[in-house]
C-alpha cells in the first residue's frame, strides 16, 4: 500500500508551501499539488505548482496536479485548464470542469473525492471517461466501499482502477459561494484581504455547549476532528485499497507519515498522537456520524465492519 | 420563462397545476430523490395519476431522481428511471453520472435535466454533460452571481433553470456533507439533510436548545423564532464570538430579479419546497404565475420592468424566518 500527500487545503505562504514539501521529500510515494479550495488564492500560481511538480517528479516522486473543487469565475476555469493542459503531469479532477478538459484530450486522470461516486456502476462510468485512480467520498463507510468495489469487480469488462482512501487530516465537508472566513471578519469576499492566511489550519467552530465541531477554511467547511484511519488499514488492504491519502497539516506530518508507514508494514500497536486522540475522528469509515471516534481499541473497529454495531459506541468529546 | 413548482403529494401537484405551474417536479417515495422525508413523495401509481392530471391540463411533470446511486442500490435507482419513463414523465432530473449514462442509453427519448445536486457551475461542465449524456437543461447550484449566470448562458446551449424562491442552501448542493458529519446521513447518501430522527428539542434554563445527532446546533430565547435545524443555519462560537458562522435563517426570494434573470437567458424559474403543504404550493405558484405573466405582458427587453410590490409583499408572507435574501445572485451575499 502506498502513501500520498493530498493537496494543501489551507492558504499558506509560498515559503511555507515549499518548506512543507522539502520536509517530506523521499518519505512518500505521491504528492498532490495545487489549490483546491479558493480560486482567489494566488501565492502559488498554476505555473508555480507545475514548476514545483516537475522538480518533485524529477526526484522520483509521483506528482498529480489537483484542481479546484468549485469553479465559478471564468479565470478559475482558465486555471483549471492550465493544469489540465500542462502536458506532463497527471491531474486530479475535483469537478466536471476539469473532467471536460481531460476527457476531450483523452488524458487519464485521478478522480477526486468530491465527484460523488457511491456505486460500482457509477465508478465504471467514470473509469470509461479516463479515471485510472479514484478517491471515494469522505463520507463513504468502509463497508459500503467494500460492497462498491465488489460491484465494480463483478462488471465483467471493468479494467482495474486504483482506490485511494482519505485516511488522515481534516475532512473537506462543504463548499460555498460564500467565504466564511471573510464573513467572520466582516469583510466582503471580493476584498477579503486574504484573512484566511492568518489561519494555517482554519478557524475553529465550537458549539454553544463548548464542543469542538467544525473548521472554517475560506469557502470550505471542514471537520474539526482530524480523521485517523490507522486502525482501518488491515480492512483496506483486504478490500484492495491501493493507497492512503494523508491531508497536509502545518505540523507533525513526518510523524504521521512514519506512523502510517509502520502500520502498513504490519508493525503492531502503532499509535498516532498528532493531534491528540480527543481531536481525532473516524466515524464515517465505521458507518456512523463523521464526527464520531470509534477506534479506541484495535479490536473494536473490526466488530463494526462485521456489522456488530452494538459493540461500539461513538465517543463524543466535550470540553 | 417556465415556472416549475414542487409537489410532495398528489394534492400539491393538483394545486400547482391549477395555479399555473408550467411544470411540476416530484420524486418517488424512496431514497432516489433528495427530499426523502417520511410521508412525502409519490408511489408509481400516484405519480402516474399526477402525470395524467398535469397532461390533461397542458402542464408537464419532471421526476427528480437526484440522489446518488448507493452501493447495492443500482436496481432501485435504475427502476426509478424506468418508472419515470413508464408513467410518461416529461423529464428526469438526475445527478449521478452512472444514472445519466444509463438514462441516455436506455431512454434516449426521455429528456434529461441535470440536477442542482450535480453542482455544475461552468459552461465546460454543462457542455460536457450535453455532449456525453444529451443533457438539455441544468439546474444551477445556488453559488453563482447574476452576472455569472448571464456569462454562463452565453457559452452554452444547455437550458438554464435557477431557484427563485424557498429555502436557501448555503453550500453548493451535492457538495455538502455537514448533515452526515453529525448524523451519518446526508442528501448524497439517503436523500435527506438533517434527518428528523436526529433532531432533538429541549427546554433548558439557558433557553430552547436544538440538537442534531446530539450536537448543539442552536439555542433560542423565549419568543425567538426557531426554524427546522440545519447545521449551516445554526449559531456557534468562533474566536469567542457567538454567530451564525455560515448563514442566518433566511429564505431565497428573487422576484425583483426576474427581469434580470430573463435577460440573462434563464429559461426556467424553480420554486423550492416539495416538503411544503399543498396550500403553500398553490399560493406561491399563483403569485409567481402572476409575476411571470406581468413580465411577459410588459414585453420587457431591457430588463427595466419592476415587479408589482404588492405581489412581492404577498410572497414574503410565505418566507421561512423573518428575513429574505437574493442569495448568491447578489455579489455582496458571497
Amino acid at each position: 500500500m502506498k502513501i500520498s500527500i493530498g493537496p494543501i487545503q489551507y492558504y499558506w505562504s509560498k515559503t511555507q508551501v515549499e518548506q512543507f514539501y522539502v520536509s517530506l521529500r523521499n518519505q512518500v510515494d505521491t504528492f498532490y499539488l495545487g489549490e483546491t479550495v479558493c480560486g482567489r488564492r494566488r501565492e502559488m500560481t498554476a505555473s508555480d505548482w507545475i514548476g514545483l511538480g516537475k522538480e518533485l517528479a524529477a526526484e522520483g516522486h509521483e506528482v498529480v496536479l489537483s484542481t479546484l473543487c468549485l469553479v465559478e469565475a471564468r479565470s478559475e476555469a482558465a486555471q483549471v485548464r492550465r493544469l489540465c493542459e500542462n502536458g506532463e503531469l497527471r491531474v486530479e479532477a475535483n469537478d466536471f470542469t476539469a473532467i471536460s478538459f481531460l476527457e476531450a484530450a483523452d488524458l487519464p486522470f485521478v478522480a477526486g473525492p468530491t465527484l460523488n461516486v457511491y456505486s460500482g456502476s457509477t465508478l465504471r462510468t467514470l473509469q470509461g471517461l479516463g479515471a485510472v485512480r479514484w478517491v471515494p467520498p469522505v463520507e463513504l463507510p468502509g463497508r459500503a466501499l467494500a460492497e462498491l468495489l465488489g460491484e465494480y469487480a463483478e462488471l465483467g469488462d471493468a479494467p482495474a482502477i486504483e482506490t485511494e482512501v482519505f485516511a488522515y487530516g481534516r475532512l473537506p465537508l462543504a463548499f460555498s459561494a460564500r467565504c466564511f472566513t471573510a464573513r467572520h471578519y466582516q469583510r466582503p469576499k471580493d476584498d477579503c484581504e486574504f484573512v484566511c492566511r492568518h489561519h494555517p489550519e482554519g478557524l475553529e467552530v465550537t458549539t454553544r455547549a463548548g464542543q469542538h465541531f467544525l473548521t472554517i477554511n475560506g469557502i470550505q467547511a471542514q471537520s474539526f476532528g482530524c480523521v485517523n484511519l490507522l486502525s482501518a488499514l488491515p480492512e483496506m488492504q483486504q478490500m484492495g485499497v491501493g493507497r492512503v491519502r494523508l491531508s497536509p497539516r502545518p505540523e507533525g506530518m513526518s510523524e504521521v507519515v512514519a506512523a502510517f508507514r509502520a502500520a502498513i508494514r504490519g508493525e503492531p500497536s502503532v499509535a498516532l498522537t498528532e493531534p491528540a486522540p480527543e481531536r481525532q475522528c473516524d466515524g464515517y469509515w465505521w458507518g456512523g456520524a463523521g464526527c464520531a471516534h470509534y477506534a479506541k481499541t484495535p479490536a473494536a473497529p473490526l466488530a463494526a465492519l462485521q456489522g456488530e454495531e452494538d459493540a461500539l459506541r461513538p465517543i463524543v468529546h466535550e470540553e | 420563462m417556465e415556472l416549475l413548482s414542487p409537489a410532495g403529494n398528489l394534492t400539491a401537484l393538483r394545486a400547482a397545476v391549477d395555479n399555473g405551474a408550467d411544470t411540476v417536479y416530484i420524486g418517488f417515495r424512496d431514497a432516489t430523490n433528495a427530499r426523502h422525508f417520511p410521508g412525502l413523495n409519490f408511489t408509481p401509481q400516484q405519480a402516474a395519476k399526477g402525470v395524467e392530471y398535469a397532461h390533461a391540463r397542458g402542464a408537464r411533470v419532471a421526476v427528480a431522481i437526484n440522489s446518488y446511486v448507493q452501493a447495492g442500490g443500482w436496481a432501485q435507482w435504475r427502476e426509478a428511471v424506468d418508472g419515470a419513463a413508464r408513467i410518461g414523465a416529461d423529464a428526469v432530473i438526475l445527478a449521478d453520472l452512472g444514472l445519466l449514462d444509463y438514462a441516455a442509453q436506455h431512454h434516449p427519448e426521455l429528456a434529461r435535466h441535470l440536477s442542482v445536486q450535480a453542482s455544475a457551475t461552468t459552461p465546460e461542465a454543462l457542455n460536457f454533460y450535453q455532449r456525453r449524456y444529451g443533457v438539455t437543461r441544468a439546474v444551477l447550484p445556488r453559488v453563482l452571481s447574476i452576472q455569472q449566470v448571464a456569462a454562463l448562458a452565453e457559452e452554452t446551449d444547455v437550458e438554464l433553470e435557477v431557484f427563485g424562491f424557498g429555502s436557501l442552501c448555503v453550500m453548493a448542493e451535492g457538495r455538502c456533507l455537514l448533515s452526515s458529519y453529525a448524523t451519518g446521513e446526508s442528501p448524497n447518501t439517503v436523500g435527506a439533510c438533517s434527518p428528523a430522527w436526529a433532531v432533538q428539542w429541549q427546554e433548558t434554563e439557558r433557553g430552547r436548545e436544538v440538537h442534531l445527532g446530539g450536537i448543539l446546533i442552536d439555542r433560542f430565547a423565549p419568543e425567538e423564532p426557531a426554524g427546522y435545524p440545519t447545521i449551516c443555519k445554526g449559531r456557534y462560537e468562533v474566536e469567542g464570538r457567538i454567530e451564525h458562522a455560515f448563514e442566518s435563517p433566511t429564505s431565497l426570494e428573487t422576484a425583483e430579479l426576474l427581469p434580470q434573470l430573463q435577460r440573462a437567458g434563464v429559461q426556467a424559474i424553480k420554486i423550492e419546497g416539495r416538503q411544503r403543504s399543498p396550500a403553500y404550493v398553490g399560493t406561491v405558484t399563483r403569485i409567481w404565475r402572476q409575476l411571470l405573466d406581468d413580465l411577459t405582458a410588459a414585453g420587457d427587453e431591457a430588463g427595466a420592468h419592476r415587479p408589482d410590490p404588492a405581489r412581492i409583499a404577498e410572497l414574503r408572507e410565505f418566507c421561512e424566518g423573518s428575513t429574505t435574501t437574493l442569495g448568491p445572485y447578489e455579489r455582496k451575499w458571497q
